[in-house]
């Protein structure tokens, strides 16, 4: 292996490392996966589930590009749930509860059929340089291998120190050591470097919980899929249950706050506010006297339950006599006690949209060493990494990147190398400014068409969803041309507001008291519409005045983002940028204009500032 | 451009008690060194030194000189301040003296409220105020324009944004954290909130576009039959001792308009000449074009020739003035005492243009129009038609808010409408929308 030159080196094999080296594979580059263990390969580290509110679109828009985790998670999951489901679909989020270790397998499996990948069992502890140029890596035995380009998806394992109360152990998880040799050379290229910290709940024993006086929560009863080209979920599909934390489980905590790795100032990485430890939120809702925890088992065959709501770095004697006051879980017994780790992130400021690092530009980082956190945030970095990498280690003029008006993967991407992070960033669909047309539902048909382009989709998706896209706008056409009159409607005994004498099918269709039976009573044809076909309509439908100023805001948008600056700038010579704004904008090095408006602090005079400098 | 440094005479060209010269930028302590005997190495900030103003070859002025160190100064720079005798030979002599310091160089218009923005001395609304500062013409105007700048109408849409932040971080929440206990009652507040923010709102739109007048001056427009005495009438208030700012031509070819100051406010007179009744088509077409003039106009001032005409010569065109018509009959030395009177009764001001009988009470009319319109305006006015512009736009996605659509198109309402008033302020969202989100709310299961 010394002796090939990979064009792609993907060094972990998480969530990122999966999506990276299976997309870099998939555009053609001779890649070679490096994970510490084969049988860790796409390991749920935390939380048993994958989707949810932001993470779920992220998920479809990593699927519309042929990544692999849609279909991996249809495979593996083991309750399905349509979150928001009462509410609009730009709103709704996919998610399900995994079976852990089927999981694993499927995503082992697509790998290892993955055609131009590798993969090797083995420890990188170390980047090496030919001159300035970043040319492979080094193994934990001093052996190096070559590529054109590398792409660190190191997830917790940089410099990883776990804490349980005031013991603490090196380590990148529970049971996977740690890695020390990368950071040091990324500090030597003058990358800004971080701590940041998470954290994982205990885990419980099944068997010994009191399921029946707990509430139980249920999945959808017909799964939808992630993936758009799955066509049913066959797993069973099993209850979640709920339960709570009371008034003494909280005096617990509070008499033993002394105890907790975070309080006593052992922990110095900042973690994430939406998933914070139960003493955060004691501490923070100081008025609250309960909390809800959801118990969710982490698969078919096992009797592993995942508490939801309780991570924690208190002592595990402590963890014990806490949990123990929560109904139903009175006798339980901890399988393994909740720990936080803390780890080296590079500030993402460091990277272009291509998730390239712009001091070492064959080097792409991708997943929580950008300071993200979440496994769907991780893959959809990965995608993109892998990707750019490909396309640069084959020599590719083009480049593969997504802008906010595309998708969640460009919002988050865009938000991470224009802002920065100070705590571990998650998707919400609340960043998006153009939530109502970036939806769950319409990955496909906003993001297909571009990855089969640059080669990440294979003939197979890209067909179906042609046949898919030829038939919506097929669709589209004919209820934009089926008029019916008013006084027909009226017979009819359909009551809308009479503004105009006739309708179209597809105005009809953005009412919500006019059923679909309706439509079909007064247009035969449409019973031979296919439903997923007749819904991505009638969403328009519903949503499309606001669809259309968002477009009409995109365009604007499209307008900054097609104002290119020189990455060559020298912006302490344009005229009236104040010292601060300078650094800012020599910092991040924005690529547009657009970048540049949404740095935080850089003003809009700053910004007619920088036009007027290029414009000369 | 920034490291040069500059300097401009921050009060007006010509005779007055103390005329002020700013320097502003990094070598600002340079223009001490080179004239005067100061030592700058042992300078006191915010210190009034007393000293000779000298060039070269001799003393200029006897001066007050102050230092202000960075940042803490109006541009955020090292800035100096000379405040000499206000003549003009003092003047020219000092900034000739300035200009011929290496790396000096006359300000532009504005560019020491540039400087200030840049170095977030200020922002946008602050900025803008400051700009009506400078070109303030009168001291009403100069009176509003501090009130803004000192943040009035920052703190006003900053209150209203953060209402409107705080009502969508609860949607938000409602929208991305489905499973998490978010309590429910709050939304029931929601609609009181915004029902009160577009009443709110709509207060201070309705002003009667006071606060853009004062920019932009009063329109007043004089109409008339001709021969009525519109261009005496005009002639006298222009020979009037009133301060004239400019005389522009208009855009038609027989209106002018005159700036005046009248009691502190700005005002603007309007000629339109040439009106006549008519039975011929194109004339009349005229007439209309004239007319529609004053549309615009805050005043119209119905002129009649009253030793010839009556007030009835406007029946057919007062009502489209409706309470904006002043009936002044002119040309009271050809009346009898007795008509005058009679006149007076039927409300019209009865002057002469003339010999200036009365013309002191016509000012005064207006004046009193101008000061009934600010009585009904909230006591901070809007002074940019761009900030109504937002605030219009604000209202109008406010007022298709409501919990009869889906949730996401509810806060799409608000967030459009927390936009539009962040394009006044300048702000971002999405940090403070989530920061309210976790500041309110315990989220994380």
């Amino acid at each position: 292996m010394q002796n090939i030159c990979f064009d792609v080196i993907v060094v972990g094999g998480g969530h990122a490392g999966c999506e990276a080296c299976a997309a870099a594979a998939r555009v053609g580059a001779k890649t070679l996966l490096i994970t510490h263990k084969k049988s860790t390969i796409g390991e749920m580290s935390c939380n048993p589930a994958i989707g949810g509110l932001g993470k779920g679109h992220l998920v479809r828009e990593i699927d519309a590009l042929g990544g692999l985790m849609a279909q991996v998670i249809d495979k593996a999951g083991i309750q399905f749930r349509m979150l928001n489901a009462s509410k609009g679909p730009a709103v709704r989020g996919p998610r399900a509860q995994a079976d852990r270790d089927l999981y694993k397998k499927y995503m082992q499996e697509a790998l290892i059929s993955q055609k131009n990948l590798t993969i090797l069992e083995d420890a990188v502890e170390g980047l090496f340089f030919d001159g300035n140029i970043l040319g492979g890596v080094v193994l934990q035995d001093g052996t190096t291998i070559k590529a054109k380009t590398i792409i660190l998806t190191s997830g917790t394992f940089l410099n990883g120190i776990m804490f349980i109360g005031h013991q603490t152990s090196i380590g990148g998880r529970v049971g996977d050591v740690s890695c020390s040799g990368i950071t040091p050379y990324l500090k030597n290229k003058g990358l800004k470097i971080g701590r940041l910290k998470t954290g994982t709940p205990a885990r419980l024993d099944g068997k010994t919980i009191n399921w029946n006086i707990l509430d139980v929560q249920s999945g959808d009863d017909v799964p939808q899929p992630f993936s758009f080209l799955t066509e049913k979920i066959t797993n069973p599909q099993i209850n979640c249950h709920i339960t709570h934390t009371n008034e003494k489980t909280h005096q617990i905590i509070r008499d033993n706050f002394s105890k907790c790795a975070l309080f006593s100032g052992l922990i110095t990485g900042i973690g994430p506010r939406y998933c914070p430890s139960i003493e955060d939120k004691l501490v923070k809702f100081a008025d609250r006297t309960s909390h809800q925890i959801f118990l969710e088992p982490e698969g078919l065959n096992t009797d592993v339950v995942y508490p939801n709501g309780i991570s924690t770095s208190l002592p595990a004697d402590v963890q014990e006599q806490f949990i123990h006051t929560m109904k139903g879980l009175e006798n339980v017994d901890i399988i393994r006690p909740a720990y936080a780790i803390e780890y080296d992130y590079v500030d993402p400021q460091e990277l272009d949209n291509r998730l390239s690092v712009k001091k070492i530009p064959n080097l792409f980082l991708a997943g929580q060493i950008n300071g993200t956190t979440g496994y769907e945030e991780a893959a959809a970095q990965g995608l993109v990494a892998g990707v750019n990498a490909a396309l640069v280690s084959m020599g590719r003029k083009d480049v593969f990147t997504i802008d906010r008006s595309e998708g969640y993967i460009g919002v988050m991407i865009d938000d991470l190398i224009t802002k920065g992070v100070d705590e571990p960033y998650r998707m919400f669909t609340s960043r998006s400014e153009y939530r109502l047309f970036l939806r769950a539902d319409n990955a496909d048909m906003r993001l297909t068409e571009k990855g089969w382009q640059i080669g990440c989709v294979d003939e197979n998706r890209y067909s179906v969803f042609k046949e898919k896209k030829t038939k919506i706008d097929a669709f589209r056409d004919f209820a934009k041309s089926q008029n019916v009159k008013f006084s027909d409607l009226q017979s009819m005994g359909i009551e809308i507001s009479h503004d105009t004498s006739k309708r179209s099918a597809y105005n009809l269709m953005s009412y919500h008291d006019v059923s679909r039976e309706t439509i079909k009573q007064i247009w035969p044809d449409i019973s031979n519409v296919e439903t997923s076909v007749y819904e991505q309509v009638e969403i328009e439908a519903r949503y499309s005045g606001y669809i259309k100023r968002q477009l009409a805001d995109i365009e604007v948008f499209k307008k900054d983002e097609n104002l290119h600056l020189q990455e060559n700038i020298d912006y302490s010579q344009i005229g009236g940028l104040s010292r601060e704004m300078v650094a800012k904008l020599s910092k991040v090095k924005p690529s547009t204009i657009g970048e540049a408006s949404r740095i935080p602090g850089v003003t809009p005079a700053a910004i007619t500032a920088i036009l007027g400098y290029v414009k000369k | 451009m920034q490291n040069q440094t500059i300097y401009a005479l921050s009060t007006v060209f010509g005779k007055s008690g103390v005329a002020v010269i700013r320097v502003s930028g990094s070598q600002a302590i340079d223009a001490i060194k080179n004239l005067t005997n100061i030592d700058t190495k042992n300078i006191k900030p915010r210190y009034a030194y007393f000293c000779n103003i000298k060039n070269k070859e001799q003393t200029l002025d006897k001066s007050l000189v102050l230092y202000f160190k960075a940042p803490h100064s109006f541009t955020g720079e090292d800035l100096v301040e000379f405040q000499v005798h206000g003549s003009r030979a003092v003047i020219s002599s000092v900034m000739y003296a300035l200009s011929e310091i290496e790396n000096f160089r006359l300000a532009e218009p504005g560019e020491f409220s540039k400087r200030a923005f840049y170095n977030q001395k200020m922002d946008l609304t602050e900025a803008e105020g400051l700009a009506d500062l400078i070109d303030a013409e009168t001291s009403e105007q100069q009176k509003y324009a501090i009130r803004q700048m000192e943040g009035g109408l920052k703190n006003l849409y900053d209150g209203w944004r953060s209402t409107l932040l705080q009502i969508l971080a609860h949607l938000e929440a409602y929208i991305d954290f489905p499973d998490e206990d978010i309590p429910s009652d709050i939304i029931s507040d929601m609609q009181n909130t915004v029902f009160k923010l577009v009443s709110d709102i709509q207060k201070h739109l309705d002003d009667n576009s006071v606060g853009e007048r004062l920019r932009e001056g009063f329109r007043v427009v004089i109409v008339g039959p001709p021969n009525a005495g519109k261009s005496s009438l005009l002639n006298t208030i222009v020979n009037r001792e009133a301060v004239i700012v400019s005389d522009i031509e208009g855009t038609t070819r027989d209106a002018i308009d005159i700036h005046l100051d009248l009691g502190g406010y700005p005002v603007i007179f309007t000629d339109t000449a040439g009106l006549r009744q008519t039975g011929e088509v194109i004339e009349q077409k005229g007439i209309e074009i004239a007319y529609s003039k004053t549309e615009q106009a805050d005043l119209v001032i119905c002129l009649f020739d009253a030793s010839k005409d009556s007030v009835q010569v406007f029946d057919n065109t007062a009502k489209t003035f409706k309470n904006k018509a002043l009936f002044v009959a002119n040309k009271s030395d050809k009346l009898t005492f007795e008509q005058c009177s009679l006149l007076q009764k039927e409300g019209c001001l009865v002057i002469s243009a003339k010999n200036r009988d009365s013309i002191q009470c016509l000012f005064s009319a207006i004046e009193n129009k101008i000061k009934s319109r600010f009585s009904s305006g909230s006591s901070i006015l809007l002074t940019r038609s761009r900030y109504r512009e937002a605030l219009k736009n604000t209202v109008l996605n406010l007022e298709n808010f409501g919990f009869d659509k889906e949730i996401e198109l509810t806060a799409e309402d608000i967030r459009l409408a927390a936009r539009e008033l962040g394009k006044i302020t300048g702000r971002i969202e999405v940090d403070e929308i989530l920061d309210k989100i976790f500041g309110s709310f315990c989220i994380g299961k």
